[in-house]
């Protein structure tokens, strides 16, 4: 099998916030393929945010370079950067005047697609995301459940079908089974790649058990620097430092038996 | 009662070309100053938040200009730009921009930021940001902020006629000069529902461009 190519590189990536006493992402290097579904795990306010807003450049680096498929960041304009990768968050933002149509096709539309491929996709992404296209695509975003609209949101960001998806606790409020279910899809949604290369996941979550269980590897971080970064299997069975164990720990306190992907 | 109420049948028998020339008045200077003042408001408004640093100094200026009593406003204006229609609509302007610009500021700034953040993060430019999602999602208060200036307006456009603007106002004050009560009823009561229907029809656009918030 040939090598993968390299869909995202770091490169000593430091990220300094005016008047904060310490680096909110301090020398980050790391290297992914393209195809990986990277999940991204650590303690409140160490950088994970921060790390992926630098990639679709809501962000600048103060030091280093960040390389999305051999291209750094800093040298394509800002705006067609953003458009060739996805982005959802917690707080979903889904555009409350638009019906929910409208806002998956809001990059599609950007992009000036024709109206007949705009709707086959948002019909199409409907569907993907286990919603009823009938149903839904009239309604304004406060008619639907959380749940729900985060759905939306991640259909909204995989309307152009970009390459690199960063997601940012986008299963953020949400009860433990709908979890479940939307853990699965977003694992279909990686495998059912369209145009022959799977898509790169940045996938950020608090949940242990989550990070474990969707990525092929996972990314420990802690005040701003990667302790560990390496297959869910490494991690638990070799923890690379105390943070990392410790977390571990949590997982065989309070979780049952979990899941690890291989 | 009777006697009132046949004085003003035989006024609007006897007036009506005048009555609606005067009623065309008002409503074309409310329509110009509030045009005028929407522009106004807005402009400032939108200027006020994409460059922060000199929102106190742009509202504060709209504000005093407020406190000024809306009689002293165009007695002043006379003074400086004369008599007529124009003088007035500077005037009244003066008085209307407040309330949008204030809502235009307070709309623009309730959006969230977040909101605003994955509006950029999808890859839309500035200017798009701010057509697409921003501006749309303020245009509730700012609509709010034109409906009460649009009752200041009309009021106000009452003292127009005090420097030869014409309007509604003329009954008024003709009817406190030769003290006929019929006079003040038609036209106090004239500019009153010329308030209400306006309301009215900003409530319309009102619930046109909210439908989305009632579900
Ligand atoms: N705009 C900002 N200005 C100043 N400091 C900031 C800003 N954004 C983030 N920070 C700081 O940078 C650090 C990293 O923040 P970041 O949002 O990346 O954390 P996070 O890992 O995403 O946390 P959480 O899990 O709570 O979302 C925090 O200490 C935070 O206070
Ligand atoms: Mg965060």
């Amino acid at each position: 099998m040939e090598n993968p190519a390299v869909a995202i590189e770091y490169q000593n990536v430091v990220k300094r916030f005016k008047g904060a006493a310490c680096n909110a992402v301090n020398g980050v290097s790391l290297s992914i393929n393209e195809g990986e579904f990277i999940t991204i795990l650590g303690s409140s306010g160490c950088g994970k945010t921060t790390l992926l807003k630098m990639t679709n450049r809501l962000l600048d680096p103060d030091e280093g370079n960040i390389i999305l498929f051999g291209e750094n960041v800093r040298d394509v304009n800002e705006v067609l950067v953003r458009r060739r990768i996805g982005y959802a968050i917690q707080q979903v933002g889904l555009f409350p005047h638009m019906t929910i149509a409208a806002n998956i096709a809001t990059i599609p539309k950007l992009l000036k697609w024709d109206k007949e491929r705009i709707n086959a996709r948002v019909r199409e992404l409907t569907e993907l995301v286990g919603l009823d296209p009938g149903e839904f695509l009239t309604r304004y975003p406060a008619q639907l459940s959380g749940g729900q609209q985060q759905r939306i949101g991640l259909a909204r960001a995989l309307a152009a079908d970009p390459k690199i998806m960063l997601l940012d606790e986008p299963f953020g409020a949400i009860d433990a089974i709908n979890r479940l279910n939307l853990q699965d899809e977003l694992k279909r949604i990686h495998n059912s790649f369209t145009g022959g290369v799977k898509k790169t996941f940045l996938f950020v979550t608090h949940d242990i058990s989550e990070a474990l269980k969707l990525g092929t590897r996972v990314i420990v971080m802690n005040e701003g620097k990667v302790c560990q970064f390496d297959t869910p299997e490494n991690i638990v069975k070799n923890p690379a430092d105390g943070f990392v164990k410790s977390l571990i720990h949590t997982l065989r306190r309070d979780g049952p038996a979990h899941e690890v992907r291989k | 009662m009777r006697e009132i109420w046949d004085s003003i049948i035989s006024y609007f028998e006897n007036n009506t070309d005048a009555y609606l020339t005067m009623l065309s008045q008002h409503v074309s200077i409310s329509l110009r100053v509030l045009s005028m003042s929407i522009f106004i408001g807005c402009f400032f408004g939108i200027l006020c938040v994409r460059f922060s640093r000199h929102q106190k100094w742009i509202i504060g200026t709209f504000q005093v200009l407020r406190i000024v009593p809306s009689l002293a406003v165009l007695v002043l204006s006379i003074r400086f730009l004369g008599i007529g229609m124009g003088p007035a609509i500077t005037a009244l302007t003066f008085l209307a921009v407040p309330p949008i610009l204030m809502n235009t500021v307070a709309g623009l700034e309730k959006v969230p930021v977040f909101m605003l953040e994955t509006a950029k993060g999808m890859g839309m430019t500035p200017l798009q940001v701010w057509l697409r999602v921003r501006l749309p999602l303020a245009f509730p208060l700012i609509l709010a902020g034109i409906k009460t200036a649009m009752v200041e307006i009309v009021a106000s456009a009452t003292i127009a006629s005090l420097i030869g603007a014409g309007g509604l106002g003329q009954i008024i004050f003709q009817g406190i000069s030769v003290r006929r009560t019929e006079l003040l009823l038609i036209g106090g009561i004239s500019v009153a529902l010329l308030s209400l229907i306006s309301v009215f029809l900003l409530d319309l656009l009102d619930r046109f461009f909210q439908r989305y918030k009632r579900i």
